[in-house]
């Protein structure tokens, strides 16, 4: 088991420094750093002063061995846009995402585990396709179109909660339901196609002939088997909602670090979106980890295997 | 659509299938005659196809004709609004129908493209992998890894702002993000179909891997490659909304869906239609694609329907 942990989290490492690797050659490819600082109109002069200064005068694979060294130390660079350490500015700006992203875990899992085990439980009734077109019609709505019709319906029609910001919990109730929302298709199917599957199976049927009825048998038998592969599905899904938090944000004027990555962008600040790309992809591949740890840990049969 | 129905369906073809042999195209226009879901997605996809090709002569207004005087007007079913803009107008006194229905062109145009290109990435690493296994097969799989981990929409939003917005970089980037799908698929189909007895057979007959690839594997990897293309036109489609939305994408003056909910996001308080049409349209779309594809995954391959 923990061989098996090791390995995982050296591929995991792996991948997230190979994602590094492109994000800086097609970033740096693809743009002049320090034409972006110095601006559209600046002399060329003064754009090689600041090549010299930030030291974009040297190879591509030096700077990123230059990036690697520093990133090993704790040191991502300085951003362009508000000088300062990057690494200061994502600490800063990461309490509220992580809070964004927790909650809107947890939207997805009030929504969607109860929508699928009543869809479960009654197989072709009308429960069932309603929670259906729940699904399909979720997996088809643009996320930043839903979050500016919960402003309206929510925030100046009805107006139960603020528009924008982030200061109270009652700022993250709609952000989180639109974040949570486009989770709910894949958490919701699963926990559908697994609890019909476990409900089909021969030790519910013994616990049935036991006695065992409704409430009891969901909880103490089918639910626990049935929402396995869930857990790690919702593992999978928190690690995305960091990079998926750019849209909800810029939306609700939410200071996390999906704004500060659209403000980076527009602000041409490459070492600040480097480190973002960085960051979310240490999330995304920590949560992969997490959720196949979690597999192993809560299946027993893969551990053997 | 329903699993009561579809399953209704099933047996009742079964058990004709036995009566009278059917040939597998008329089983197909059978099955897919039957399931409410594809035919509302087919229904949907087609209108608005059509709404897209023939844009120019549907279209009441000039969709990109500016007129200061005629700016903001609301739609028919207010007191103030007039037939002769249905939906109203934008800030700038374009007609919003006629932007609207030039949209299409824009959504449509720029998922193909990109659901296209992203085909013939996964595909071509799918097939190879899943054909020659081995360390090509681990590192496409490393590739695969890295691809998931990437945050996608940051990196495309970097990146078309790095180059600048047109609507072939949108259309490229949107692609190249977007091959794991057609890889997953194509790599274990390519797997199975390798393992068959006509392969083996077609090798022994001295068929290069090349010949064995194109004539053996590919065509039956067809099917499978359509569903995932249908799907993956819906993702692109709401990728490129969401980059012209963020302002990273389609620029002004074109009509695209999500810039132009983005520009009536600042008069949607008083104009919320502004906000809502563009976004029913998006939606309507989008579901079309999906409905679409489900439809026709469970019309190809019955058996695997989960």
């Amino acid at each position: 088991m923990l061989k098996y942990i090791l390995l995982r989290g050296l591929l995991a490492l792996a991948v997230a420094f190979t994602v590094s690797l492109a994000a800086f050659f097609l970033l740096n490819i693809a743009t002049d750093p320090a034409q972006a600082i110095a601006g559209e109109d600046a002399t060329q002069e003064v754009v090689q002063t600041i090549r010299a200064r930030y030291g974009l005068d040297q190879p591509l694979p030096v700077r990123y061995g230059q990036w690697l060294v520093g990133v090993l130390q704790g040191d991502f660079g300085e951003s362009y846009y508000w000088h300062k350490p990057v690494a200061e500015l994502v600490a800063e700006r990461a309490g509220v995402t992580i809070t964004l992203a927790l909650a809107a875990l947890s939207v997805t899992i009030l929504i969607a585990i109860p929508l699928g085990a009543l869809a479960a439980l009654n197989p072709n009734t009308w429960l069932d396709r309603m929670a259906l077109g729940v699904a399909v019609s979720a997996q088809a709505v643009p996320n930043f179109w839903l979050g500016l019709i919960m402003i309206i319906l929510f925030a100046v029609m009805v107006p139960i909660f603020p528009v924008s910001g982030d200061d109270t919990w009652r700022h993250f109730v709609l952000p989180a339901f639109v974040l949570g929302a486009s989770s709910v298709p894949a958490v919701m199917r699963l926990t559908r196609t697994g609890l019909i599957e476990v409900m089909s199976a021969d030790y519910i049927r013994t616990a049935r002939s036991k006695g065992f009825r409704g409430g009891a048998l969901l909880r103490r038998h089918a639910l626990r088997n049935a929402l396995l592969p869930v857990i790690s599905v919702l593992a999978v899904q928190l690690g995305q909602k960091f990079g998926g938090s750019v849209i909800t944000e810029s939306i609700f004027a939410i200071n996390g670090l999906g704004r500060l990555a659209l403000e980076s962008i527009l602000g041409a600040d490459i070492p600040t979106v480097q480190m973002l790309i960085f960051v979310f992809a240490i999330v995304f591949v920590a949560m992969n980890l997490l959720a196949d740890i979690l597999n192993a840990a809560l299946d027993p049969r893969i551990r053997i295997s | 659509m329903t699993q009561s129905t579809t399953l209704n369906a099933e047996v009742k073809t079964a058990a004709t299938e036995e009566a009278a042999p059917f040939t597998p195209r008329q089983l197909m226009r059978r099955r897919a005659l039957s399931h409410t879901g594809f035919l509302v997605g087919a229904g949907l996809i087609a209108a608005l196809a059509l709404i897209a090709l023939f844009a120019p002569l549907i279209a009441p207004h000039d969709p990109f004709v500016q007129s200061l005087s005629s700016r903001m007007l609301p739609p028919v079913w207010d007191d103030a609004g007039t037939w002769d803009h249905i939906l109203g107008t934008d800030q700038n006194g374009r007609d919003y129908l006629s932007r609207l229905i030039y949209g299409a062109r824009v959504s449509i145009s720029i998922g193909l493209g990109a659901a296209s290109i992203g085909l013939l990435l996964g595909v071509s690493l799918g097939v190879v992998a899943g054909y020659f296994g081995g360390w090509v097969d681990h590192g496409v799989s490393f590739l695969l890894t890295a691809q998931l981990a990437l945050p996608g929409l940051l990196l495309a939003m970097a990146l078309v702002f790095i180059i600048g917005p047109s609507i072939w970089v949108v259309i490229g980037i949107i692609g190249v993000l977007h091959w794991t799908y057609y890889l997953v698929v194509t790599r274990s189909a390519t797997q199975r179909i390798r393992s068959l007895d006509f392969v083996a057979a077609a090798a022994a007959s001295g068929a290069t891997p090349r010949q064995i690839i194109w004539h053996e594997i590919v065509p039956n990897l067809i099917p499978q490659i359509i569903v995932i293309f249908t799907f993956e036109l819906g993702i692109a489609i709401l990728a490129e909304a969401s980059l012209s939305f963020l302002g990273v994408g389609i620029q002004p003056p074109t009509p695209s869906w999500g810039l132009m909910i983005a520009e009536g996001k600042q008069a949607m308080f008083y104009r919320p239609w502004l906000v809502v049409l563009p976004g029913m349209c998006l939606f309507t779309l989008v579901i079309g694609a999906n409905l679409l594809g489900d439809g026709l995954r469970d019309i190809t391959a019955p058996e695997g329907r989960s």
